[in-house]
């Protein structure tokens, strides 16, 4: 198709006098520039189907597709009077097909898959053998009665070939379709994975039949069917086998990626297709291999590799998947358009759209019925009219008959003609009626909602309990041998394919948090704020008891929000919502979370991605933590000292700040009710995440800026974490109006809480307590008693004299708002009785800065002066740090 | 091995598990079997508990998947052993150990305990049953009682999910 392509360009730009050939190098670029640009055109096709939110719920996209196809096949053919592209084999089996079966595989729902596996086998081994046979024979006779035009040159091996092909069900046509119709799982599982296995059965029938036909009908021996039947078992076995090498190599290989996760994607990639390369290579069933590869790996890869991986492959593989089905559908158009390759009879095709419906019907009625009798939950009527009215041809069919050898098969025209329309008949026709089909007979639809922790406990409860009732029965049965593979599993795979920290962990305790990070995110999505969500996502918080209305809410989001979705293709099954709900969840987050404060650093290292969010957190809080450290500790040394000059500069400060008259309100209440002033601010100020941003500078240390640079103090942020609590009192009639304080009473997990309870009287102390609040962030928040008066006291303090350091936007993850917040209210400080802070500050400022940059070398980007502080500190204890809690209330 | 069941087994005994079991006449023969290889001491109960056999096929019929004939049948007869309410307190009893009819904290931790194995620290399973609880719990007093239980559980197919096949 490329040259032709090629020759295609070359020849309009050409037709042209005086070609500009020469300058352009169209051939050297030839190639991927087409493919580029079909991509492209694919890929804005879907993007206007869907521009009609109404039409796309009618007609699904396959037969937009297809119809977009035939448009541009006609325009091609108008304009070169020969079709130029064609669906090609070697294109569809090497690229198209993988990545579809690859994505399907992957994403397929495993437990659900083998829970369905005996139903999903009987219907792809025994349904696909018996339309095969029945369309073929049938068709022979047909042939014979003359329905069938002479002109189509065929015997009974061609009939059972066509047959073969054109039998089998087609991943790529059923996935289009049912991943729009949203049928209940069950019966999605079964149609999709009887379409992923039947390839085992139609690659061999087409095979043996293809061998057949060449050594001629006359020449096959009795034992060249045994030989077929073994090379069915050698094919799907074999495929299978191959998959499952595979999977143990890729888990294998997963497990020792922690300092390589850049390439952890790939791995997956390279090993899934190499799963189905290696597979075609030895002809045994490529499908088969992909589709177990990806089911076994899926489990342990997903635990090995990282979150961002996973999402990257996620995204990568429906991705691929999605464009090579648009490619897919669009070839099929074309290739309908080259008349060519086509030979009519209306005979044939007739025939054949009846038979593979009657056959198919027959097929699943007759198999339902006797797997009724064994199955559990017995297939009712409705599901049986969807099997039979799902079986769509696709593709696959299309390239196994393009491949046929037109000199061994005469009729090999004839059937192309009548696959086409095969194809087109099942993905338009019915796949245009198949919704309505679903919606008349009310056939159950998938339930769109994700677990709760109650139904996740309650089912592996029932698991165990079924386990154990078969036993007591003394059955064998399903159950049996699940729980006996579950324990295999642990022993022995999970040890040897997954991490050692992985292994380690708790399945439940995995489903549990994965829980909570979904309340989390969805009351933050609901427009809640960090503080609540903090409540929930936090697992040490024990006694939520108290907050009922909060778990309720949550509840109904889950029953109401974005759930599970088992369609392989789609990524969440509100496409629209989903959008608007990641890209909301990444504002809230972005402005609610922890900011990091070197965010002008990027990285380079093409082997390892930036260091990991926790331990740049971790980090973070501990220079933090000395910050505020030396903060409280320079504060109470300030006290001693005249006030004159920071009036002047605090109106500088003002005036700096965009708050215009907001300040002056904010001190006189302050002067009034200290108690109240942390709140104040903050109803007044509500969270900006510009100004967020702008807090979050560090460590600005020049004496004569320093004024500026006061109302975003690290106290400020101190105090976010703490006064919420400390003035609860004072508290409720703000609580009504911000939801973030409503959670008065349980401060949030905040480290400097913690760090700020004792006030150092000496750098190593100081050290210290940094080492210690760290190790806190890994054990559970302090309860509420973690308010220590002295730490009130102490926040008061700071607020009231300024600092030579910005809080870095927030303090430590989900609670960082908070102090976000808080510190943005606190921009402004009362204007009287500071003055003597100031010159102290001035002085000490000066004695701090160069143990203090070297202590901080990131921030010492904005360190300007370098002033001598820390041996100050180091020396003598301040006068004031060993009572500021006695001696703060008073001075405010 | 069905005949010599069948022998020490009584006829209208069969008839009456039938009747409270619905079991068929092949099927309890089958699981007398079962039940007398399980007995080691041939007293016709199993362990300190006493389970007989009437006992023993009762349990089992909780398990019995629903059939089509008997999802419309008369609401007058009283609940088959195998109904959606009685699979679910089958379920519930197997919490609640100290038979209170409430889940508490400590019964839910214990069942959890014996789930998960020791991959799982004491402070994760205990939030996880407080979680649990809570999101079941609807009257405020810390335990799931059996309501609240089938509530939590409403959107479960729980009629497949405690279910098993019986050889026929």
């Amino acid at each position: 198709a490329r040259p032709l392509g090629g020759r295609l360009w070359s020849m309009l730009l050409c037709s042209r006098p005086g070609c500009v050939r020469g300058t352009w190098e169209w051939s050297y670029v030839q190639t991927p520039y087409i493919i580029a640009i079909w991509l492209l055109v694919a890929s804005v096709a879907k993007i206007l189907f869907h521009f009609s939110q109404r039409f796309i719920t009618v007609v699904p996209e396959s037969c937009m597709l297809i119809l977009l196809g035939l448009v541009l096949g006609g325009v091609v053919l108008m304009a070169s009077k020969k079709q130029l592209y064609q669906l090609e084999p070697a294109l569809f089996f090497l690229f198209l097909l993988p990545t579809i079966v690859g994505d399907a595989g992957y994403f397929m729902p495993a437990r659900l898959f083998f829970d369905n596996l005996g139903a999903i086998l009987t219907y792809a081994v025994v349904g696909t053998l018996w339309n095969a046979f029945c369309t073929g024979f049938c068709l022979y006779t047909a042939k014979l009665l003359g329905v069938i035009d002479e002109r189509v040159q065929a015997d009974l091996m061609d009939f059972l070939l066509f047959g073969a092909l054109i039998s089998a069900v087609d991943p790529v046509a059923v996935l289009a379709v049912f991943e729009e119709v949203h049928v209940n799982d069950t019966l999605f599982i079964i149609v999709f994975g009887e379409s992923l296995l039947n390839d085992a059965v139609t690659v061999v029938l087409y095979k043996v039949y293809i061998s057949f036909v060449e050594v001629g009908a006359e020449n096959v021996h009795t034992a060249d069917y045994f030989k077929g039947v073994a090379s069915f078992l050698i094919v799907s076995v074999g495929g299978t086998l191959v998959g499952l090498v595979f999977a143990i190599i890729l888990g294998f290989i997963t497990r020792f990626t922690k300092k390589v996760r850049i390439i952890e994607p790939l791995f997956v990639f390279l090993l899934v297709y190499l799963a189905y390369l290696t597979a075609e290579l030895f002809s045994l069933s490529a499908i088969l291999s992909m589709t177990f590869c990806g089911i076994g790996a899926n489990k342990y890869v997903e635990a090995n590799i990282s979150q961002k991986s996973r999402t990257t492959v996620k995204y990568t593989m429906k991705t691929l998947a999605s464009i090579a089905e648009t490619i897919i559908f669009i070839f099929l158009g074309i290739s309908a358009v080259d008349k060519s390759k086509w030979a009519w009879d209306t005979g044939l095709v007739s025939c054949t759209l009846v038979f593979i419906f009657v056959f198919r019907a027959v097929g699943v009625i007759g198999q339902t019925w006797v797997l009724n009798r064994v199955r559990l939950v017995p297939l009712e009527k409705i599901d049986q009219v969807v099997m039979s009215y799902g079986g769509l041809r696709g593709a696959v069919a299309f390239a196994l008959v393009v491949l046929l050898d037109g000199e061994r098969v005469k009729a090999k025209d004839y059937f192309v003609a009548t696959t086409i329309v095969v194809v087109f008949f099942t993905v338009m026709f019915q796949g245009l009626t198949i919704k309505p089909l679903v919606k008349w007979l009310r056939v159950p639809r998938s339930t769109s909602r994700k677990l709760t922790i109650n139904e996740e406990i309650h089912e592996r409860a029932f698991d165990h309990i079924l386990t154990a009732v078969e036993d007591i029965a003394g059955l064998q049965g399903y159950h049996h041998w699940r729980d006996k593979w579950e324990q295999f599993d642990k022993n022995y795979l999970s040890k040897l394919l997954l991490r050692k920290s992985v292994y380690r962990k708790s399945e439940l305790w995995e489903a549990y948090q994965k829980i909570n990070i979904r309340d989390a995110i969805s009351v933050i999505d609901q427009g809640g704020n960090v503080l609540t969500s903090a409540r929930l996502s936090l697992p040490s918080m024990a006694s939520r008891a108290s907050f009922p209305e909060v778990t309720n809410v949550t509840n109904y989001l889950r029953e109401n929000g974005s759930g599970v979705c088992l369609d392989l293709q789609v990524i969440d099954n509100v496409p629209g919502a989903k959008v608007e709900e990641d890209t909301e969840t990444h504002h809230v987050l972005a402005e609610n979370l922890y900011k990091p404060r070197r965010r002008y650093q990027s990285h380079y290292s093409r082997h390892f991605m930036p260091l990991g969010e926790k331990e740049r957190q971790d980090r973070e809080v501990f220079q933090r933590n000395m910050r505020s450290r030396m903060e409280n500790f320079k504060s109470t040394r300030y006290k001693h000292h005249k006030k004159e000059r920071s009036l002047k500069k605090r109106r500088g400060s003002d005036t700096k700040d965009d708050g215009s008259d907001k300040p002056r309100r904010n001190v006189s209440s302050q002067d009034k009710d200290p108690m109240l002033v942390p709140v104040e601010p903050q109803v007044e100020k509500p969270l900006d995440p510009e100004k967020e941003e702008d807090v979050g500078i560090t460590f600005v240390a020049r004496k004569a800026e320093t004024p500026k640079q006061r109302p975003k103090s690290v106290p400020a942020a101190l105090d976010g974490c703490q006064s919420p609590s400390a003035v609860s009192p004072t508290l409720s009639s703000e609580a009504s109006h911000l939801p973030w304080k409503g959670s008065v009473g349980l401060p949030p997990p905040c480290v400097s809480v913690e760090a700020t309870k004792i006030i150092p009287v000496d750098l190593q102390q100081a050290w210290n307590q940094s080492i210690s609040s760290l190790e806190s962030i890994s054990s559970p928040p302090a309860p509420a008693e973690s308010v220590h008066p002295r730490v009130n006291a102490l926040s008061r303090l700071g607020r009231s004299r300024p600092t030579s350091y910005t809080p870095p936007g927030s303090v430590v993850g989900s609670t960082s708002s908070i102090g976000a917040q808080v510190s943005q209210g606190f921009f402004h400080y009362p204007e009287k009785k500071k003055e003597e802070e100031e010159e102290e500050e001035g002085s000490t400022l000066q004695e701090m800065q160069p143990l203090m940059s070297s202590l901080w070398p990131p921030s010492s980007g904005r360190t300007r002066k370098p002033c001598v502080y820390l041996r100050s500190l180091v020396i003598p204890p301040p006068p004031g740090g060993s009572e500021p809690h006695s001696r703060g209330p008073t001075q405010l | 091995m069905g005949s010599r069941a069948s022998t020490l087994l009584r006829e209208e005994e069969i008839e009456e598990i039938k009747k409270e079991t619905g079991f068929s006449h092949s099927q309890i023969t089958r699981l007398y079997s079962r039940f007398t290889s399980l007995d080691k001491g041939e007293n016709g109960t199993l362990r300190e508990d006493q389970v007989n056999f009437r006992g023993f096929m009762r349990t089992l019929a909780h398990f019995r998947p629903i059939e089509d004939n008997e999802k419309n049948k008369n609401p007058t007869a009283s609940e088959p052993l195998n109904s959606r309410t009685n699979k679910l307190l089958f379920a519930f009893h197997l919490y609640d150990l100290d038979r209170d009819d409430k889940i508490s904290r400590d019964e839910l931790l214990q069942v959890l305990r014996m789930m998960v194995g020791v991959n799982i620290s004491d402070e994760q399973l205990g939030s996880i049953a407080d979680r649990t609880i809570q999101e079941a719990d609807t009257n405020g007093d810390n335990s799931i009682s059996f309501n609240e239980f089938i509530k939590v559980l409403e959107k479960v197919d729980v009629e497949q999910k405690m279910s098993i096949r019986f050889l026929h």
